[in-house]
């Protein structure tokens, strides 16, 4: 029997979600702040999926009319999606009117000295929030259209060497790009996670993507490697480096599990 | 101030030991009180150079171990009023080199010195290590030929990383290359690399060149550092090596292969 077509995926998916953190168990004060507020903007929710946190109120092991608060949501253009944090009382008469507990990023509960009016504070701007916590983020999947929650872009700055680097010695760009504008010798290691680039003869070795990113590149000003890798793929030169690029700018990058090497027009 | 001069290489046999005697015999000879310092324990050699090996009573490693006062181990040298030897130990372990030891030996040492010239063994081990470790400034000995060349290049990249100096962030050992050995009719015969293909890999500055000579081994053997040997080629070249390190202005010489005439060819000229 011929196999059919996949009717369904599933895949993680991380994505920003604006939450709404109670910091009251007070519904009246919560609801009438609230209304204060969308009273100034009355679209501000149109639709939107909200998750309700309820970390600032997990100590009181009150629980809450959720029943109450998504009638009240909806009708204010919030789509309740579920609850973040909070305790298990609560947490569990959440779900019994349908709000699923999202996973916590982190342990982080909404200070209540961060926030004057506490409903108000909490609905800022999407871009501004930074307590948002979005979806739990797994291991990342290959599609490009996963955003990545703030907490897991860490930029380091590119490592820049600028004496001469010697036989034996060894230098690790941790997480980064690797930038070196003296020569390296024969017998020298360039390991990065990012990209290398040599604006000097490159004599040692220069292994990029160290970390598995495919992506990454080696760019040199002068090709005199023993060694060559990307992303674990390596190249050596036992016949020498081919004629059109030996000495010469060069562009190195991983083209499936073969490394292709392009003269670089300066 | 002091100066410790540390005189390495990373490979064996280019010429340490018959550099550590000359320059410290010429820094001497100008006037400086200098004292130079057998590092290679167990494989002492320096003694034999400078022609004291039967005035050795004491050495570095009594002196570290508390047997002996310093100024007993220190030998005077025949030639030379301001020059003393520090021998190193034969029958001993390289390990009872300790940094600690070194340390309090060069800091008395420094309180009546103006120069310390340490010879250190080949190789890139604790001899080697605890010779470049104290140091303000190095003479890199190198062959013109390229084990020699990448064993220095490793040298160089220990003395920039793990100098007491790199450790502690001050200014960097000062590195000069000293060539030796070099024969300019191999080099023009392509058999051997020339100053300029040394300094394309190390780029460091070139404090002189030391041709290869048979004066070497006739210095070793009547155990007279080849600065003695006035006139000779090796001798001026080790002079130039010492005026270059004074700050004084020096021509690079040794370069070139000097045309023989036939005479000279017929009688063992090089």
């Amino acid at each position: 029997m011929p196999a059919e077509t996949p009717a369904y995926r599933i895949r993680t998916a991380n994505v920003p979600l604006m939450v709404l953190h109670i910091t009251t168990t007070d519904l009246m004060q919560f609801k009438s702040q609230l209304l204060q507020k969308l009273a100034q903007a009355p679209d501000f929710f149109s639709r939107t999926p909200v998750a309700l946190g309820l970390g600032g109120i997990a100590s009181t092991e009150e629980s809450l009319d959720f029943q109450d608060i998504t009638t009240f949501m909806r009708a204010h253009g919030m789509l309740a999606v579920g609850v973040i944090g909070g305790s298990a009382t609560q947490r569990e008469a959440a779900a019994k009117v349908g709000l699923g507990a999202l996973p916590e990023i982190s342990a982080r509960a909404p200070r209540p000295e961060e926030s004057p009016p506490p409903v108000a504070a909490s609905i800022a701007p999407l871009s501004q929030q930074d307590e948002l916590p979005g979806l739990e983020a797994s291991p990342p999947s290959s599609q490009e259209d996963t955003l990545p929650a703030p907490e897991a872009v860490v930029f380091r700055p590119t490592l820049l060497i600028d004496k001469p680097v010697r036989t034996g010695q060894r230098v690790y760009a941790e997480g980064a790009n690797l930038v070196v504008t003296a020569i390296v010798n024969a017998g020298a290691e360039l390991i990065a996670d990012g990209d290398i680039h040599v604006y000097a003869p490159l004599r040692g070795r220069a292994l990029a993507g160290a970390n598995g990113n495919t992506q990454a590149r080696i760019y040199v000003h002068s090709l005199e490697a023993e060694l060559v890798s990307i992303a674990g793929y390596f190249q050596v030169f036992e016949e020498g480096i081919p004629e059109a690029l030996r000495a010469k700018p060069t562009q190195i990058f991983l083209s499936g599990e073969r490394l292709e090497l392009h003269p670089l027009r300066v | 101030m002091s100066k410790v001069i540390v005189v390495t290489s990373g490979k064996g046999g280019v010429g340490k030991t018959t550099t550590s005697a000359s320059f410290s015999t010429g820094l001497a000879l100008r006037g400086n009180k200098t004292v130079v310092i057998d590092f290679d324990v167990g494989l002492r050699n320096l003694d034999l150079i400078m022609g004291c090996e039967r005035r050795v009573v004491f050495d570095i490693i009594n002196v570290i171990n508390g047997d002996a006062a310093l100024s007993r181990a220190l030998i005077k040298d025949k030639h030379c009023d301001n020059l003393y030897v520090l021998p190193a130990s034969q029958t001993r372990d390289k390990d009872a080199l300790t940094l600690d030891g070194v340390e309090r030996i060069l800091n008395e040492l420094k309180e009546s010195f103006d120069y310390i010239v340490c010879d250190s063994p080949a190789g890139i081990e604790l001899g080697a290590f605890t010779a470049m470790y104290f140091a303000d400034e190095a003479l890199v000995v190198t062959n013109p030929e390229v084990s020699s060349v990448r064993d220095s290049d490793r040298i160089l990249g220990i003395l920039a990383a793990k100098s007491k100096r790199a450790v502690e962030g001050r200014e960097p050992v000062k590195e000069h290359l000293l060539v030796t050995r070099y024969s300019p009719q191999r080099v023009a015969s392509g058999e051997m690399l020339s100053v300029d293909d040394i300094q394309e890999i190390l780029r460091i500055p070139l404090i002189g060149v030391i041709p290869e000579s048979e004066i070497i081994l006739q210095s070793s053997n009547s155990g007279s550092p080849a600065i003695h040997m006035d006139k000779s080629d090796v001798s001026d070249a080790y002079k130039d090596v010492v005026a270059r390190f004074m700050g004084e202005e020096r021509p690079m010489r040794f370069l070139t292969h000097e045309k023989q005439g036939f005479l000279k060819r017929l009688f063992g000229g090089r």
